[in-house]
């Protein structure tokens, strides 16, 4: 079916091709013809080391990067031809660039990306069940365990660490509970990416200005000659590093690690709920 | 009296039409007229230094923007223009050209090629410049055609297909000229080609040679592949060449052998892949070779300019090699004097009798992952290194990174992306950089580094005023104190400068031109 369609396109005129294009997209078929095809999949974990796995890791478990695909329901929609459409056009404002366009792989055909979302079905598992208290899980993210003096939950919280609002769907609950327990192990990827080849992470910064005034904050940015960064105050500043009297970026993240004794098992389980439920009782983030 | 005023008028018209021809000549001398740039890497021996010295450390400070010529084209901007007698001629993504007036970035022409829709290229719809002979530009398209364009109109004058772009062929470098041929190398590795490097007649677009960089059967070398692996086994040649006339010698550098990270099915050493080149450029035959990464699995390509310095009677090959490893090769034999590692290197622990660092067995890739540096980008990659004559400093945009690598078995589908799998951030997102290294060729030690925030993919320009030119994955581009590394100034382009900056002069003031973004940007003194 996709073979046969390509060989028409080609062996059309323009204006057919136009029509044919316009009135059906290639690959927008619903289904993906291989479903649960086995040998597939295997073509399918060859192309995805090849073009996703850079960012989503070995075995689709979510990298530095890129969400755990392994996951469900997916965040940009969960159905074949919804994935089929996130792979073909990438998700605009975010890292995930459209099929064919990153520097790392050459672009798959339509028949690849069928093979790449029937290797995903094939390591997906079911959605956690989760077995905290949701809403307690949010009155400790907004209360007491002040997670939301540095995190956002739907444009509730702090601006200093990552915006949690899809983290329940886009990373594994190890990667999750690892972030609680020890925040500097791996700091999460940053806000700014104004041009750099990677992400900045969430680095932290210490200033002492000309005047001897000290700033301590999250990273935003960097050159060779400046840095951009918001405060505890959460105060944006953009400084040449010639004028500082010193400064220095460290890698021990400003999150404190929330260890058992301050917050118990009981209390990370419901933190847990609460960021994978709340998104699914209310049908996603998009 | 009229009549000799005329004739007199109409000689000094033809003597400026001359001069405007690019004659092998002028090309075997181009040190001779810095003023201009004729070359991809501004003369034969790939050293990027000129010898113009009007911008200098003490006057660095006041550098800015003179003018900006905008592509609008999407993509990496990779390349180096050339400038003859004050008109600039450079190259765009997707197999753009332009010729602009080279002290106001006004266009004379735009030319683009229509490429068909089906082009394979590896890593980015990209060009990386021309080379001229009498008053014609050469280019290589993303569909494997070699071309020549009409300095004055872009006329296309001649179009030749080298080989099926539908295959995983493409061309992607600066054509290199030498006498009345234009020397071209493939790109492709990522597709299991059998690379090559063409030479054609520059009147006529005639093939008048062609050397596989990989052996067919029976052939020096190809008993170092295993059974038909050599049919697919990659061996590009994706970079400028430079040439020695005392010898008559082209050298090319050649890429990986494919699947790039998967040795198990092409056992052997792999030749002529990762290696130097010394081959006669009338005839194309191969005197003889050089191969710094033996049956290669990281993705180790050679592909960066082998760059030709005299030391007194010793004539050498110096090269930073994508493996972490800087070269030093006696060029009249391929002898290696010596390789130092200049970067973080744990691919090899061990050298041979001669001085070679050979690969280690527990550094090849796994099916789970195995930790290797430098990483798939190298410790460096194509940008062009330079070497100071004054400062005696061989200066290279190095990457300090270690990747995971992974390899799984990938049946062979011609055209298809041929891999043998994958590399990924190592899993400790342990941070990495980039520097600029300065490098001392007698002790393979580096004297100073500029440190980079992040790894940048800028070449690098020396110059006689003691500067050395380079731009950063920030968007900056900054001039250096040769000796000292110091930045004296740097100038925000908005985008991050994926090409090698190049100098030139017209009407006795000297500019100095980067491609950032898809803008090229030209800096002189107010």
């Amino acid at each position: 079916m996709i073979v046969s369609s390509k060989i028409y396109l080609r062996t059309l005129g323009v204006l057919l091709t136009w029509v044919f294009t316009v009135v059906q997209p290639l690959g927008a078929q619903a289904k993906n013809p291989y479903t649960g095809d086995a040998k597939t999949a295997k073509l399918g974990e060859y192309e995805f080391r090849a073009n996703c796995a850079f960012c989503h890791g070995l075995g689709a478990r979510g990298g530095g990067r890129g969400p755990d695909l392994t996951r469900t329901p997916k965040k940009h929609g969960d159905s074949d031809q919804e994935i089929f459409t996130t792979i073909s056009n990438g998700v605009p404002g975010t890292a995930m660039p459209p099929n064919g366009a990153t520097q790392q792989g050459v672009g798959m055909t339509e028949e690849e990306i069928w093979q790449v979302i029937t290797y995903i079905r094939s390591v997906e598992h079911k959605p956690v069940e989760m077995t905290g208290d949701s809403l307690r899980g949010r009155q400790l993210f907004f209360g007491s365990a002040a997670c939301s003096t540095c995190h956002m939950f739907k444009g509730q919280g702090g601006r200093l660490g990552p915006d949690l609002t899809t983290a329940g769907t886009a990373r594994s609950l190890d990667y999750l509970t690892d972030s609680i327990r020890n925040p500097s192990r791996r700091l999460a990827q940053g806000l700014g990416e104004a041009m750099k080849e990677f992400t900045e992470e969430y680095e932290t910064v210490n200033v002492v200005t000309a005047d001897g005034t000290k700033l301590q904050g999250t990273l935003l940015n960097e050159d060779s000659f400046t840095i951009q960064f918001l405060d505890t105050r959460e105060q944006l500043h953009s400084l040449d590093k010639a004028s500082l009297k010193s400064w220095e970026k460290s890698r021990v993240s400003l999150m404190p690690a929330y260890d058992e004794k301050t917050l118990p098992e009981k209390d990370l389980q419901d933190i847990l709920t609460f960021l994978v439920n709340r998104l699914r009782a209310e049908g996603g983030a998009r | 009296m009229r009549s000799v005023q005329f004739i007199t008028l109409l000689f000094l018209a033809c003597a400026t039409v001359a001069s405007a021809q690019v004659t092998p000549d002028r090309l075997l001398n181009s040190s001779k007229e810095p003023q201009n740039w004729l070359t991809y890497n501004g003369d034969y021996t790939g050293r990027r230094f000129s010898s113009l010295d009007q911008l200098n450390t003490n006057n660095a400070a006041q550098l800015s923007p003179k003018w900006a010529y905008q592509t609008m084209a999407g993509g990496k901007f990779e390349t180096t223009p050339l400038v003859v007698e004050g008109i600039l001629y450079g190259t765009g993504p997707d197999d753009r050209a332009f010729a602009l007036d080279a002290r106001t970035g006004r266009p004379v022409w735009q030319y683009q090629r229509n490429l068909p829709d089906d082009i394979r290229p590896c890593c980015g719809r990209v060009n990386r410049g021309l080379a001229i002979l009498g008053d014609r530009l050469f280019m290589g398209t993303l569909d494997a055609h070699v071309l020549a364009l009409d300095a004055k109109t872009a006329n296309v004058l001649w179009d030749v297909p080298a080989v099926d772009y539908r295959k995983g062929y493409s061309f992607t470098l600066a054509p290199l000229v030498i006498k009345n041929l234009v020397l071209v190398g493939v790109s492709g590795g990522e597709y299991g080609i059998r690379g090559f490097i063409d030479a054609y007649d520059s009147t006529t677009g005639e093939r008048k040679w062609r050397f596989y960089t990989i052996p067919a059967p029976g052939e020096p070398g190809s008993s170092s592949w295993e059974g038909d692996s050599w049919k697919i086994g990659g061996s590009p040649a994706w970079i400028t060449g430079t040439y020695d006339p005392e010898t008559n010698t082209t050298f090319w550098t050649t890429g990986n052998p494919s699947p790039s990270n998967r040795g198990i099915g092409r056992e052997g050493d792999n030749l002529y892949s990762n290696s130097l080149l010394a081959l006669d450029p009338d005839t194309g035959k191969l005197k003889w070779h050089f191969q710094f990464t033996r049956h290669d699995e990281h993705d180790y390509d050679a592909t960066q300019v082998p760059v030709m310095v005299n030391q007194g009677d010793r004539r050498l090959i110096l090269q930073a090699n994508r493996n972490g490893f800087f070269y030093v090769i006696d060029r009249t034999n391929g002898k290696l004097l010596r390789a130092d590692s200049y970067a973080k290197v744990s691919w090899s622990k061990e050298k041979d009798a001669d001085g070679l660092p050979i690969p280690s067995k527990d550094a090849s890739p796994t099916p789970e992952g195995n930790r290797v540096c430098p990483g798939a980008a190298g410790a460096t990659n194509w940008m062009s290194p330079t070497y100071d004559p004054q400062t005696k400093l061989f200066y290279v945009t190095a990457r300090e990174q270690c990747d995971v690598f992974s390899t799984a078995p990938q049946p062979y589908d011609a055209g298809h992306a041929y891999y043998g799998s994958a590399y990924f951030p190592n899993e400790d997102a342990e941070p990495f950089y980039g520097a600029l290294r300065a490098i001392d060729p007698d002790t393979g030690k580096t004297k100073w580094e500029w440190k980079h925030p992040s790894p940048t993919w800028s070449g690098i320009l020396s110059t006689a005023g003691g500067l050395v030119f380079t731009g950063d994955a920030e968007g900056n581009f900054i001039a250096l104190d040769a000796a000292t590394g110091k930045a004296l100034w740097h100038f925000q382009c908005g985008a991050s400068v994926y090409s090698a900056p190049m100098t030139y002069s017209v009407k006795g003031k000297q500019y100095v031109a980067v491609a950032a973004g898809s803008t090229l940007f030209a800096f002189g003194l107010p």
